[in-house]
């Protein structure tokens, strides 16, 4: 269960250009479920996932990781707690040039104390989850759009994370692309997976899969009442 | 063992790091290489011509007496000798004979000397490499000489001295007492200076103090003066090629500066993208130090090599005008590999420490990315 208390996110304080991304949110996110953020954009779905996901820390309020504080755990704390817990995909997917897409995927698990056969063997297992065997040591700039978004999922499970984060995944896919991630991912949560997504693309809160969604605007919470 | 495993593994990344990136990376090490190649070059130049000189002039007298007049070095009487020996403590006197030959035919000058022990007979000559390369050749074994007289002579090359250490021995021909007399007009009652040798070491300087008390127009040479004369000289030259350097020196560490330092925007992007996948500062930090340690070990190496094959195998070819070659007569030879440890870590400190030292800041800088800027971009 992830818990957030009075969270507040505001940039550039102090500055004429300061500006609040999420202002006094209150939340509880279930474990095992697939939860959407939904909004249009600048609402604040990204910055909500990077703090739910310890990516940045809220400028006040609480986050709570299973019945854990985590805001004010120090830096270290924070990157193993993202490490082991949270996969991450990405709304550029962020792959890194130059290096196939075997090494892409086991980038996450470098810093972890894992063998490398051991890690090298997970990672394999995964691109052939995915049907990417054949492509474990192509170059990352030779995938299409589908292929790439596959390795992203991958990647995101090496650490084997019991909490999926995705910003915008289908941002860059097609119809077809976009219900096979779909599907993937009501596969993962079937296989007790949290996922938690942020999108504002029907063909992902519409989804049959999703069982909350979480509309916000002005990074503020939509009234449950008024959501989807 | 899981530290091993995970920093092999972050090795492993900056290697591959480091070659997508070719041309960056190379082009910092050649110019890095360059540098540590000048530098290492100077060093071991200045410390090998030294070590030679310094071995040349271990067999040297203890003292050296000169006759001055007029502040000017004059042939000193046979006779000053007599008086030197009633010294006590002196064990020997001799007189020497040398002076220098300007050879107009070759444009070189010559040291002669009167080696006794060597060559006695009249009529005959020993060379140096150098003057053997310049002459010999030429003249199928003889040697034309012009007298002070204007008169000519005809020397029979007897032999050619080995290159060994040809630095100070290149330019030199060994003539018998009575040709070199006859060369230069010198009467037997004098000779160039007198060489003085002494029982006790720790009585050298009161022995030249005694000698100039009872001969008042001469000058006693001690050894380590001739051997500090020789420190400071080579320790100029050195001087001389570092204060040229230092332009180079400068432009590198600007150079240094931006490539090691100037994170690109894809550089960027990617060590955001490794916070956010859950990598630490400490580890950005560690891919960092090592990108650094390979481009510097690299360059250090590479720049060493290079310097030893200059100096050693390619006889300086690059600095030989300066820090060699005082007469017209350039000595060519192939100085004694030697190498210390000292010269390296001086070496090591001069250019690997000063690099470390300018991307430590830039690299932390870089490590402490927010892991969140992937998501904002």
């Amino acid at each position: 269960m992830i818990r957030l208390h009075h969270i507040r996110k505001v940039f550039n304080q102090g500055k004429p250009s300061e500006f609040t991304a999420i202002n006094g949110i209150d939340l509880r996110i279930d474990v095992g479920k697939i939860t959407v953020l939904k909004g249009p954009s600048g609402s604040g779905k990204t910055t909500l996932l990077s703090l739910i996901g310890c990516m940045a820390r809220p400028t006040s309020g609480r986050i709570f990781l299973q019945d854990r504080e985590i805001t004010s755990l120090p830096e270290r704390f924070l990157t193993t707690i993202r490490r082991s817990t949270f996969g991450f995909m990405f709304q550029q997917f962020n792959l890194i040039k130059g290096l196939t897409v075997l090494e892409n995927v086991m980038l996450p698990a470098y810093p972890t104390d894992s063998g490398y056969s051991e890690l090298k063997h997970r990672a394999l297992h995964l691109l052939e989850t995915f049907s990417l065997s054949h492509k474990s040591s192509a170059k990352i700039e030779w995938l299409s759009g589908g292929e790439a978004q596959r390795v992203t999922i991958a990647r995101a499970l090496v650490n084997e994370p019991s909490i999926l984060i995705a910003d915008e995944p289908t941002a860059h896919l097609d119809t077809k692309l976009s219900k096979t991630f779909m599907e993937i991912m009501t596969r993962l949560n079937q296989e007790g997976t949290s996922i938690l997504i942020a999108s504002h693309d029907p063909m992902v809160f519409a989804h049959e899969a999703i069982d909350r969604i979480i509309e916000m605007r002005d990074g503020k919470m939509v009234p449950t009442g008024a959501a989807a | 063992m899981a530290r091993i495993e995970r920093q092999k593994r972050i090795i492993d990344f900056t290697l591959s790091s480091l070659l997508r990136r070719k041309g960056k990376n190379l082009a910092l090490i050649a110019a890095y290489s360059w540098i540590v190649f000048l530098l290492a070059s100077v060093l071991f130049i200045t410390e090998a011509i030294r070590r030679e000189a310094g071995l040349v002039l271990q067999d040297a007298p203890e003292i050296i007496v000169q006759r001055l007049v007029a502040g000017r070095q004059e042939s000193i009487p046979v006779a000053y000798g007599e008086k030197i020996k009633t010294i006590t403590g002196v064990r020997s006197v001799k007189g020497r004979l040398w002076g220098y030959y300007y050879d107009p035919t070759n444009g070189a000058n010559y040291t002669l000397v009167v080696e006794e022990d060597r060559l006695k007979e009249a009529g005959r000559v020993i060379i140096g490499e150098g003057v053997a390369r310049n002459v010999v050749g030429e003249s199928y074994g003889t040697m034309p000489f012009v007298g002070y007289d204007g008169a000519y002579y005809f020397f029979e090359v007897a032999e050619t001295l080995p290159a060994d250490s040809s630095l100070v021995a290149a330019d030199l021909i060994i003539v018998s007492a009575t040709d070199f007399r006859a060369l230069f007009g010198i009467a037997e009652s004098l000779v160039t200076d007198i060489v003085v040798e002494v029982r006790n070491p720790r009585e050298f300087e009161t022995i030249a103090a005694k000698i100039k008390a009872m001969l008042p127009d001469t000058r006693p040479v001690l050894r380590d003066e001739i051997l500090r004369t020789y420190d400071t000289l080579f320790d100029w030259r050195g001087g001389l090629i570092v204060i040229i350097l230092l332009g180079s020196l400068m432009a590198f560490i600007i150079f240094a500066w931006d490539k090691a330092t100037g994170l690109s925007a894809e550089e960027k992007r990617e060590i955001g993208i490794l916070k956010a996948l859950g990598w630490e500062t400490a580890d950005v930090l560690m891919i960092k130090f090592w990108e650094g340690a390979t481009v510097s070990l690299l360059a250090f190496f590479n720049g060493v090599l290079l310097a030893y094959a200059h100096v050693f195998l390619t006889e300086s070819s690059l600095f030989e005008p300066v820090l060699k070659g005082w007469s017209v007569l350039y000595p060519r030879f192939a100085l004694t590999p030697y190498i210390n440890a000292y010269q390296l870590w001086a070496l090591f400190f001069l250019t690997v420490v000063p690099y470390t030292v300018a991307t430590i800041i830039p690299s932390w800088r870089a490590a402490i990315i927010d892991p969140d800027s992937v998501m904002r971009t």
